[in-house]
């Protein structure tokens, strides 16, 4: 199973295994990860679940729809790297992925 | 005090479901909402986007569904109590009182919370700073526009919200909408009128930065942008607007003796009723196993919920299970001759 590591914004790390074909978000729901909270469950409709990637995996990842951005645009301090953990689907290729929180969600 | 047989909180599309369910078995209900219309996140997070998972509707958006569900429960005149959030709910022997941040107070021998993820707030500014210039001369909305005229005003964010304020105060104000990337999300009328603005020099369009600090003891002086080129602005302002959308809050109703787990609320799958006798959790707010967060759950909840409801509120009668199609005492309540 792919392994992913949550960093929190404080840089304590968590490395767990989630099943390939659940999102990020769903992995760390699943593994009580801090500081995702995921309000509306992977609609895109919160930027609740808001992560910083790891610049080398950025280019692995499906590109963020528009819907996506816009919502990032919400997000707590978004930067270049910014992505929804809600809509990052985990598969073999991502093994090794670390994603790091903010501070706030909100 | 107002009377009633159940007191409803949040008015999504649970909520609103509840009334009919309660509203055929003969019992009364109001319905309280933090926000300033009914739907929930039916229609703030999503109006215009289509929902394909209603039984029987092959697709609808968010404010259709909303309508729908008004036009169903019409026949029930239930009253509803609007921008107002619950702040307070105490027991009083078999009913319970519920308070408003309104002062006004209800009691009935039901509460059905169906409260979403929470109340709806706007998405506040993370710098330190900011929350002593709130309400003076840092705002989230725009409510006395006369408050915005002949200032410099600083407006963040890119969505419709962020330029149509913009272009509305520049009649009278200097501004500069500031945005964290170049695209602005809007009605294509309102991104032309941005473009002719800017070149008229009636706005000024700060991107792709973000605010940096707000400079000012008694009130804003300045900002600071940082722009995602290292280099940093300062520009006059006297007043901030920021547009970045709405969040869920869970507020008060953490604070009820609820039994609580990760911002849901537990409840038993056969009546939803929660650790408290006569309150109920229904839809996205409730937790139980197997809990999916779907619209047509949280019709389920709320039927089942309602037929408890009757037990509590009509002690002396008994609960008959009956269809709408083939009652003639529901056919009389929802006004079908």
């Amino acid at each position: 199973m792919p392994k992913i590591t949550y960093q929190d914004s404080k840089g304590n790390s968590k490395t767990v295994e989630v099943e390939s074909g659940l999102t990020v978000m769903e992995g760390a729901i699943q593994n009580d990860i801090p500081e995702i909270d995921a309000d509306c469950g992977g609609s895109m409709a919160c930027a609740t679940c808001h992560v910083y990637v790891e610049e080398k995996w950025l280019s692995k990842l499906i590109k963020a729809e528009d819907a996506e951005v816009d919502m990032i645009d919400m997000a707590y301090e978004p930067k270049k790297n910014s992505r929804l953990s809600c809509q990052l689907v985990i598969s073999d290729e991502l093994d090794g992925m670390t994603v790091t929180t903010p501070a706030k969600q909100s | 005090m107002i009377k009633t047989d159940t007191i409803i909180i949040g008015a999504g599309p649970v909520g609103l479901f509840a009334v009919h369910q309660l509203g055929i078995k003969g019992l009364s209900s109001i319905i309280i909402d933090n926000l300033d219309k009914a739907g929930g996140q039916c229609i703030e997070l999503y109006p215009d986007k289509p929902i394909y998972d209603i039984p029987a509707v092959p697709e609808c958006t968010g404010e259709e569904l909303t309508k729908k569900l008004l036009e169903q429960i019409k026949p029930f005149n239930t009253k509803f109590f609007l921008n107002e959030r619950v702040e307070e709910i105490k027991q009083d022997n078999q009913n319970w009182i519920v308070k408003t941040n309104k002062k006004n107070e209800f009691i009935a021998p039901n509460i059905i919370i169906a409260g979403g993820v929470g109340s709806f707030e706007p998405r506040k500014l993370a710098l330190k700073e900011a929350g002593k210039f709130e309400d003076k001369f840092l705002f989230y909305s725009v409510r006395d526009i006369e408050k915005f005229k002949n200032k410099n005003i600083a407006i963040f964010g890119g969505g419709d919200s962020a330029l149509d304020w913009a272009l509305e105060l520049s009649k009278f104000s200097k501004i500069n909408l500031i945005h964290r990337r170049d695209e602005f999300r809007g009605a294509p009328h309102t991104l032309t009128e941005i473009k002719k603005f800017e070149k008229e020099g009636k706005i000024n369009i700060k991107t792709p930065c973000q605010l940096e600090s707000i400079d000012g003891d008694e009130k804003i002086n300045s900002i600071t942008l940082k722009f995602d080129n290292g280099k940093s602005e300062k520009i006059q302002t006297d007043i901030i607007l920021s547009f970045f959308g709405l969040i869920m809050k869970l507020g008060p109703i953490a604070e009820w003796g609820l039994n609580m787990s990760k911002k849901t609320i537990e409840v038993n799958s056969e009546n939803f009723e929660t650790n408290k006798k006569g309150i109920f959790a229904v839809g996205d707010i409730c937790n139980y196993p197997g809990k999916l967060k779907l619209i047509l759950s949280g019709f389920h909840e709320v039927a089942l919920a309602s037929v408890e409801c009757f037990k509590r509120a009509r002690p002396n009668e008994k609960y008959r299970f009956e269809f709408t199609t083939s009652s003639k005492t529901i056919q009389n309540r929802l006004g079908k001759k």
